[in-house]
């Protein structure tokens, strides 16, 4: 039995081509209902004016999409929340034009793309189009991304005993360096999570981590997987299936030898202490 | 309550300035600048650089071999300083593997290997095959190769918040720590010169064609330079102190700071809350100082605001450009060496301090002694990091 540390989940956003809403995945990932026919290419979240939402990087676009979804379900005013970002690769589109553009003629390089391709873009973006002035941080790492984001999220919410946003989201591939990078559509997760329970808690999770010869990523089920298929950070589905279904555990590798355990449960007490 | 302050039991960097701990600080003491004429690339944008020599004559060791590019032997240059990895070496066998987190910060990691892929695409569009490796384009390569290369088995995450990078790693590790979710981390960080920086800082007119001049009235703008430094932090222990951290957001623009610098106070701030001090107790600065013109503005009117006229403070981009996100764990190493050995470096290249500098920011050096530092890192994205450091037993 896991050595529990415990937070709860006051919030969830996600956005994919085939998951347009957390209240829409939410049915989809159960099998209520089939994921939408005509797909959409890419969110235009509402937090952005509408010129800076054509502008605005496809990570960018992403992550402020399911970062403000996951706030408003928890009832939360981003502006007060510390924030965690993940993403595997960062926005693989701007990297292609900036490796383009600096074999072709480097002295036209954007001021602006440059700006946009620091690994924090989308963590900046945030706090400027939300004004929030608390910390947040843009992390990496490899395969194990979604899990180490989660972690940070975590330990923040327990060690500084606060709520906290978390925002994992990858990109597709561009060019060239699609054939070393792999990573198809666009997708992003948020979660607000919260080391007290309070009557916004949605989920309880349970966790913690644990020494582990062979540390394993627990796997979706085969639909659920297959909604995300390919993005970089398509582990986020394990959770958000648990969550889906309210209830569940599952491992994720933290390290060569050290696994993440959760375990999701679904806090009773919402419908009648929602005010 | 706050937990006990972490002890930080070994530490290196290597930077233009020197590599490692000694060559460092002789070239503070000699006021000797590593920054050279740019000859980065085959069409050098016209600037002065803090580049690292022998680097493309660090081979990795053959089992890490899979990571080899400039970033990563970067990091194996600096991690080969100052008898660094057999100190991880001896925390693995006191914890365990898996007990010692890798918290690594980094803003460009080793893309320079993806623009030279770019720059030699094969008819096919295709990378050259001996890049096409999928562990070095990732922002995780320099960090994942740090945990692979010291044998470590737990935590292993990537920081990379721009220029505030390897300072807020000390923040992370600290967390983990004080959870119990390590038991000791090594943190620190790597960025190597790569056409992304310099032709990205010259596209937005940031970059000098002169030797960097911080808080100089006629400063002219920034030096790219690269390094790579280290720490090991452990909760007990005969070194220096992590007394406090503190990390903000401006809310305010990508690539301007605030223009009152509220983020960047809010950073201080919050370094002196969690360490129970006030400003008063901080006897020297290391400042981002990048010599740019807005930096330093904003940057010098919060140091003059905050900080008494005793408070020693200076920017060490003189000596080694500015190591974006290396800037954190470099100039926390210079804050490091300004405890132990009793020396505030002052800011080498200024000449006429811009007159909105206070009493606080120094020009030449200062032999004192000093039990406290602060080092300050600002990052695009108004990421802000203060640092601050007691002296060691």
């Amino acid at each position: 039995m896991m050595q529990a540390r415990i937070a709860y989940i006051d919030g969830i956003g996600v956005w994919s081509a085939a998951l347009p809403s957390w209240q829409e995945a939410n049915r989809i990932l159960r099998g209520e209902i089939p994921p939408p026919q005509e797909a959409r290419k890419r969110p235009s979240p509402e937090l952005l004016p509408p010129n800076e939402r054509r502008r605005a990087p496809d990570t960018v676009a992403v992550s402020l999409e399911v970062a403000s979804k996951a706030c408003a379900h928890a009832g939360r005013e981003p502006a007060s929340l510390p924030s965690v970002f993940s993403s595997t690769h960062g926005d693989l589109a701007i990297t292609d034009y900036m490796a383009e553009t600096l074999a072709e003629g480097p002295e036209l390089l954007s001021p602006t793309k440059f700006h946009n391709s620091v690994h924090n873009a989308a963590a900046g973006y945030w706090a400027i189009a939300t004004g929030c002035m608390r910390p947040y941080t843009a992390l990496s790492a490899s395969h194990r991304s979604f899990a180490s984001g989660l972690l940070e999220a975590l330990v923040q919410a327990q060690s500084e005993a606060t709520s906290i946003l978390y925002v994992a989201y990858d990109i597709e591939a561009q060019g060239p360096l699609s054939t070393v990078v792999d990573s198809t559509g666009r997708f992003g997760c948020a979660l607000v999570l919260n080391s007290q329970p309070t009557r916004q808690a949605k989920f309880s999770l349970k966790w913690n981590t644990r020494d582990a010869g062979n540390p394993r990523d627990s796997i979706p089920g085969a639909q659920c997987a297959s909604l995300v298929a390919g993005n970089a950070m398509a582990g986020a589905m394990t959770l958000l299936e648990l969550l889906a279904l309210s209830e569940g555990s599952c491992t994720y590798a933290l390290g060569p030898r050290l696994e993440l355990e959760l375990e999701i449960a679904a806090v009773k007490n919402e419908a009648e202490t929602a005010p | 309550m706050s937990p006990a302050p972490l002890r930080i039991n070994a530490f290196t960097a290597s930077s233009a300035a020197g590599k490692g701990v000694k060559a460092t600080l002789e070239a503070l003491r000699s006021r000797k600048s590593g920054l050279t004429p740019n000859d980065f690339g085959t069409r050098p944008v016209d600037t002065y650089i803090g580049r690292v020599g022998g680097v493309e004559t660090t081979p990795l060791p053959p089992h890490l071999k899979q990571w080899e590019c400039r970033n990563n032997s970067l990091a194996w240059l600096g991690l080969n300083q100052d008898g660094f990895i057999a100190a991880v070496s001896a925390a693995r066998e006191r914890y365990g593997s898996t007990r010692v987190a890798v918290v690594f910060g980094t803003s460009t990691s080793s893309i320079g290997a993806t623009e030279e892929a770019y720059a030699n695409l094969d008819g096919a569009n295709r990378f050259p095959a001996h890049l096409r490796n999928p562990l070095i384009h990732t922002p995780h390569s320099t960090g994942e190769f740090v945990q692979r290369a010291l044998e470590l088995e737990g935590v292993c995450i990537t920081v990379a918040t721009a220029c505030s990078s390897s300072a807020k790693v000390f923040g992370q590790a600290q967390r983990l720590i004080s959870s119990g979710i390590a038991d000791a981390a090594v943190v620190g960080g790597t960025d190597s010169l790569c056409g992304s920086v310099l032709f990205g800082f010259n596209s937005l007119e940031l970059v000098s064609g002169e030797p960097c001049r911080p808080f100089d009235a006629s400063r002219s703008g920034i030096n790219l330079g690269e390094a790579a430094g280290f720490a090991l932090l452990e909760r007990d222990g005969p070194g220096p102190a992590l007394l406090g951290y503190g990390e903000s957001s401006d809310a305010f623009h990508m690539s301007s700071p605030h223009p009152e610098g509220l983020g960047a106070r809010k950073a201080i701030d919050a370094a002196l809350a969690r360490a129970g001090m006030t400003a008063d107790a901080v006897d020297y600065i290391n400042l981002h100082g990048t010599a740019s013109r807005k930096n330093d503005e904003v940057e010098a009117k919060v140091i003059g605001d905050l900080f008494g006229a005793d408070a020693l403070a200076s920017s060490t981009k003189g000596w080694t450009g500015h190591t974006l996100g290396a800037a954190g764990i470099l100039e926390s190493v210079i804050t490091l060496l300004a405890l132990e050995h009793s020396m505030a470096p002052g800011t080498l290249n200024a000449m006429q301090l811009d007159s909105v500098c206070g009493p606080q920011i120094r020009i030449e050096n200062t032999d004192a002694s000093l039990r406290t530092g602060m080092s300050l890192s600002f990052g695009f994205g108004g990421s802000n990091c203060a640092l601050l450091f007691g002296r060691g037993e």
